[in-house]
């Protein structure tokens, strides 16, 4: 119970990027392990041939989530970072929460139809995520860094979450 | 423990009892408080030095303080003593009491010496476990930061540690008084197995000899400070370097500079990967999305780090000077034209666009890193044998990234638009007879400008 609050708590701070310091000192990968199955749960079944899809959607998106993580981690701590490696995990891990909903909207409205209009709607609540992410994760980060690097951290970041928008972007179900 | 009476160990003001949990964020800042001047992040570029002479320090004062306590030990044999941590005299009827207790106060006065000094080093003096502490956080050499791990068990290093630490020197007083009990168990040790003392002592050994191996092995493969100089830029130099690596230089008689930096290569080649990724949805290549991803970066990482070391194999053939991380930067920046003609060939599908992007912005950044290897080698053969394979792999490269992931779009023109294509923008879908495609397709485009 304890867990799932704090979890809770961290997935608020998310929403609501304050520069507050609960989500680097606690850090835990619960949430950005859920976050993760979920996003490559609802990212399967978006190819041509679905006979033996569901294998490498999920293994690419846990790969590309969790290899893109570690890199961007390495490479804020050899530009001088004060974050551990695990705490770097966490934080964005949890910021992908805003495109897990963004995926979750892009579901829905691909339910109603896939024509011009879903895909305007779409592309605008996806790059809406896409910058809210970022954004998130770059108050919590960038803070850890020296002042002049700010820029050499965050652009990493916005390659991985840029990746990862243009998955969901790109998703047609079958 | 340390600074607690009785407790054996030297007695140096130690700046935080070992066991005491450890909040990360009390401990965010590396070693700040013990190393203020060395360890502040402003002046992280005295990092790997500074925790060089630190683990020197730290493994001399160890290595003293082993051979104190072997010292120390050796005299409690003879004398029969049971501890080593025992605090108060040996007794009367020990004839070395009076030099073991000038000993130790010698060693005392001696640790607290250069522990005045030097309170690195000395901290890391204090005792060995604390030295191992020490050279894990000094120079924030580890990847992962055991110490930030939130764990309420003892499960962690520093408890297991602290276990074996009390459970040595418990043993140590039980020593002298098990000493004859043991001899009566000797037959029962069977028995007794792992709950013996014998049992003990050798898990004791065993754990030691396992975490100084496990140890070893993480700070040699897990530690990234090797890499931490080759990152340590400015973006105004990122910006620079990415401008200049477009500008040919025209002075090739002179070795001309290369920086040893991997942050702009390393950006350069996953933006590559972002890039094919978009290009191969926005064409439509309806593959497996697993091996899309995969092949972008096998691709690209492929590229850059085996074409780097083929060509630092050649230049090493044909005596140029240049070393590995140099030739990894400068193919790297090299692929900033690569990615600037991809990302526009990939948006504006125009086939004689591309050819012009191809000369124009692969030519400049193929004449650049061609004119710093030349201005790197001497003798004709060699410069003629280094450029030309770098030139034709590099310009190879970017067409193979055109015409390879290149496919459907004109595919799908093609069915749209029916038989009034203008016939220029037909693609060759087969790489095989891509040069005939081209022969065919410039010669049009030429003959439909003229």
């Amino acid at each position: 119970m304890r867990d799932l609050k704090a979890v809770g708590k961290k997935f608020v701070h998310v929403m609501y990027p304050k520069k507050s310091s609960a989500l680097l000192r606690d850090w835990d990968l619960w949430g950005p392990l859920v976050l993760c199955v979920s996003l490559a749960l609802m990212l399967q079944g978006g190819s041509a041939d679905s006979k033996d899809d569901g294998g490498p959607q999920f293994a690419e998106v846990f790969v590309i989530i969790w290899f893109g993580a570690v890199v961007i981690t390495l490479n804020s701590k050899l530009l001088g970072g004060t974050i551990s490696f695990f705490q770097s995990l966490c934080v964005l891990g949890y910021c992908v929460l805003p495109l897990t909903v963004a995926m979750l909207v892009c579901r829905l409205v691909l339910l109603a139809g896939s024509g011009t209009v879903s895909f305007v709607v779409r592309l605008v609540v996806v790059i809406a995520m896409f910058g809210w992410s970022t954004l998130a994760s770059t108050a919590f980060l960038a803070d850890s860094q020296p002042p002049n690097r700010k820029a050499l951290v965050v652009y990493p970041i916005f390659l991985f979450y840029f990746v990862i928008s243009w998955m969901i972007l790109t998703f047609t179900p079958q | 423990m340390c600074g607690a009476p009785g407790s054996g160990r030297s007695t140096l003001p130690c700046r935080r009892p070992a066991w005491q949990p450890r909040g990360s964020a009390a401990r965010a800042p590396v070693c700040s408080a013990s190393l203020p001047h060395r360890l502040s992040p402003s002046s992280h570029r005295a990092l790997p030095l500074s925790s060089a002479t630190l683990n020197m320090a730290a493994a001399a004062a160890r290595a003293r303080a082993i051979s104190r306590e072997l010292g120390r030990g050796l005299h409690v044999r003879r004398c029969g003593r049971g501890s080593l941590s025992h605090p108060g005299p040996p007794g009367p009827a020990c004839p070395r009491s009076r030099q073991h207790r000038e000993r130790r106060g010698a060693a005392r006065a001696t640790m607290a010496a250069p522990g005045a000094a030097a309170p690195g080093g000395g901290r890391s003096g204090a005792a060995e476990w604390g030295g191992f502490e020490d050279n894990m956080q000094g120079g924030g050499s580890a990847v992962i930061d055991m110490e930030n791990m939130d764990d309420t068990s003892g499960s962690s290093f520093e408890d297991m540690g602290e276990m074996h630490q009390r459970m040595k020197e418990e043993e140590e007083e039980a020593e002298g008084e098990a000493g004859a009990a043991e001899e009566e168990d000797g037959e029962f040790l069977g028995m007794k197995g792992l709950r013996g003392q014998l049992g003990r002592q050798v898990a004791d050994q065993m754990w030691q000899v396992g975490k100084r191996q496990a140890s070893k092995a993480f700070s040699l493969y897990a530690n990234i400070d090797i890499l931490r100089p080759y990152f340590d830029v400015e973006p105004v130099q990122v910006r620079t370097r990415l401008l200049e690596s477009m500008i040919p230089v025209k002075m090739i008689n002179f070795p001309q500079k290369i920086a040893g930096e991997l942050y702009g290569p390393l950006m350069l080649v996953f933006t590559l990967v972002a890039i094919l990724l978009h290009g191969m949805k926005t064409s439509d290549t309806i593959i497996r999305e697993g091996t899309l991803m995969g092949t972008a970066i096998g691709t690209c990482f492929g590229y850059w780090l085996g074409v780097s070391s083929f060509i630092y194999f050649l230049a090493y053939l044909c005596n140029a000077q240049i070393t590995m991380v140099q030739m990894l930067s400068l193919l790297g920046y090299g692929l900033f034209g690569h990615c600037i003609t991809l990302f526009v060939t990939y948006n504006i599908h125009f086939h004689s666009l591309f050819y012009i992007f191809w000369l124009g912005v692969g030519g400049l950044s193929t004449l650049r890193m061609v004119a710093v290897l030349v201005s790197r080698t001497v003798g004709h053969t060699q410069r003629l044998i280094l450029c030309g394979t770098l030139a034709a792999l590099h310009m190879l490269f970017l067409l193979y990234l055109h015409f390879a992931y290149h496919k459907v779009v004109e595919g799908i023109l093609d069915t749209l638009e029916g038989p009034n294509m203008p016939p220029f923008q037909r693609v060759a879908r087969d790489i095989p007879v891509v040069s005939n495609a081209i022969l065919n397709t410039t010669a049009k485009a030429v003959a439909l400008t003229l």
